[in-house]
């Protein structure tokens, strides 16, 4: 009996191998290798001295890093909230299953599929002071009366970035909200229809509450997804103007590949990879825990 | 979990009562259509603006409707540099080898985790979610200089690699979830019968996993084609630019001025593939979204 299940659980591992060779040899190692270089001077000429925590010590004293860390946890504190406030307001409006309803939750989730990229150049395209129909389309609605320059200055291009990425993503929430209203008992809310709970008491006292694990975990995506920024930042407004848009992930990009000073690049690394460890643990906890449910 | 619930199951949500009853649906009707028309409205003038001709696309003030249909745009990025039909080869054959390695790894761990005990066996389950914890952002250096060092810089293969790092731990979730799904008395009447381990995967779970194994491929499919700081790194060869690429390099133009036109109509092909897969099996795309809270 031990004997089979000995050779049961060995059999389960040879499944495993595979996949855990692949996460050893891509992930694991080079994530040494980074904490490694991140002590040396290396750069893509050469170098490769051993530093200690010269790097780190140097980050400490980098202003553009932390401008651009600041930055990029300015960007995750206004975008969430819109996101997850236009997300679930897109939720209540369409969680039933109507045609039209069903409609509008496909049309708003479809720029959720198509590359960031994409998205960014056709964003830059519609905000673009002389070709850019979204310009146009301001004049036409005498919101504006000149088209606006949205990337000469730092406010303008992060609010045309966050517009555009509204677009792009506030779909994502709306439909992890609408599986969590859905799965609501609606027997629950029968009952506080008969007690005569208004619409937005039934929101705000059992819609929220009982969709809290939902919003959460979207938050946390969310805001992961929103600390990581990169495509955007480099298409839109190239770090610009005057350096004041560039993100954690940009500003690694640019020491580790323009500047190709690696060794710093691998600091930097190291050190947002660990603001981000935080944030996706929990999310793996709160999953989890949600799975036991 | 199910998106699908009956309208009677849901109209406890809003409800509306006595005489506002009609005011408040026609109002949400009206607010579904605004929500349709803001959300389409970019990719339509997109795909309006590429087929306008290249003048009428550069037009300042710009007009919403081209004056007249032409293909220009997409002659001139069909024969972009080495050739748009290069470019959508390298993001294809990427992807589907993406594809392939998150089922072939993924499918096979899934199972491992989903059907025997093993000691241990949660903690290799946390070691295959690392990339969700640490970025792959982070790690592209030391993986550059490793691929540098084996050819696999300007590489399909290598790309589809850092591809596979990115979408492995969603698929072996997945996965996981959909092998433990299947009723345990099936792979008990496989035992009886004297199926090894591997003939019950390929025979009986794989089978009963199809719903599973699309997803994945789904998933993988859109991440892989859209994927872009990687690209942008690895992929420095002119030949060997993938999609979103391609679309950088056509903004930056050759003279400075951008080619609108011939940027719209790229735009336009680097978005039919995934809203095409998306439409057509959208079913097993919310519903991966759905599982997949670790991804």
């Amino acid at each position: 009996m031990q004997r089979a299940g000995r050779s049961r659980q060995l059999q389960g591992w040879l499944f495993l191998v595979p996949a855990l060779l692949f996460v050893a040899v891509f992930v694991l190692v080079p994530l040494g290798q980074l904490v490694a270089m991140s002590a040396t001077d290396r750069s893509l000429l050469g170098g490769g001295k051993f530093i200690g925590l010269g790097n780190y010590l140097k980050i400490w004293n980098d202003a553009s890093f932390w401008r651009a860390l600041l930055f990029t946890v300015k960007y995750t504190l206004i975008l969430t909230p819109i996101l997850m406030g236009l997300g679930f307001a897109l939720a209540l409006l369409t969680a039933e299953n109507t045609p039209l309803k069903r409609l509008t939750r496909t049309m708003a989730f479809l720029p959720v599929v198509i590359g960031l990229s994409s998205s960014s150049l056709l964003w830059f395209w519609l905000f673009d002071e002389q070709v850019g129909l979204f310009n146009r389309l301001l004049v036409d609605l005498h919101v504006i009366r000149e088209p606006i320059v949205w990337f000469v200055t730092a406010d303008l291009a992060f609010w045309a970035v966050v517009i555009s990425i509204t677009w792009k993503v506030v779909g994502f929430g709306m439909v992890l909200f609408v599986s969590g209203i859905q799965s609501i008992n609606p027997d629950i809310l029968e009952a506080a229809v008969m007690d005569g709970a208004g619409y937005w008491s039934r929101v705000r006292l059992m819609i929220l509450p009982l969709t809290r694990r939902v919003l959460l975990l979207t938050t946390l995506v969310s805001a992961i997804g929103s600390m990581l920024a990169f495509d955007q930042f480099y298409i839109m407004t190239a770090g610009g103007p005057r350096g004041q848009t560039f993100t954690a992930v940009y500003w690694i990009y640019q020491n580790s590949f323009v500047s190709l000073r690696l060794g710093y690049g691998a600091a930097l690394s190291i050190v947002l990879t660990l603001i981000i460890l935080v944030f996706s643990t929990l999310q793996i906890a709160l999953t989890a825990r949600s799975e036991e449910q | 979990m199910s998106v699908v619930a009956s309208a009677t199951e849901t109209r406890a949500i809003s409800a509306p009562q006595g005489d506002r009853a009609a005011t408040t649906v026609y109002l949400a009707a009206a607010a579904c259509i605004a929500v349709i028309a803001i959300m389409s409205a970019p990719i339509v003038l997109s795909f309006l603006a590429s087929i306008k001709t290249a003048k009428d696309a550069s037009a300042v003030p710009p007009h919403y409707l081209p004056s007249a249909l032409s293909l220009e745009n997409y002659l001139k990025v069909i024969k972009y540099q080495a050739g748009l039909a290069t470019y959508v080869g390298n993001s294809a054959l990427v992807a589907l080898m993406t594809i392939a390695a998150c089922v072939a790894l993924g499918a096979p761990a899934g199972y491992g985790l989903a059907r025997f005990t093993m000691r241990g066996k949660e903690i290799a389950f946390l070691v295959l979610l690392t990339p969700v914890m640490i970025p792959y952002q982070s790690i592209l250096t030391p993986l550059y200089l490793d691929f540098a060092k084996v050819g696999l810089v300007n590489s399909r293969i290598g790309l589809a690699i850092v591809h596979t790092i990115l979408q492995l731990p969603f698929s072996v979730y997945l996965m996981r979830n959909s092998f433990e799904a299947i009723p345990r008395e099936i792979e008990e009447a496989a035992m009886v019968d004297g199926c090894s381990a591997w003939r019950r995967l390929t025979h009986i779970f794989l089978p009963l996993a199809v719903p599973g194994l699309v997803t994945v491929a789904l998933f993988a499919f859109i991440t892989s084609w859209n994927e872009f700081l990687a690209a942008l790194i690895f992929m420095s060869r002119e030949s060997s630019f993938t999609v979103p690429i391609l679309l950088v390099s056509v903004r930056a133009g050759h003279h400075g001025a951008v080619d609108w036109g011939a940027l719209q109509a790229s735009i336009v092909i680097s978005i039919i593939p995934c809203l095409a897969v998306y439409l057509a099996l959208q079913r097993y795309y919310i519903s991966g979204l759905l599982s997949g809270g670790v991804k």
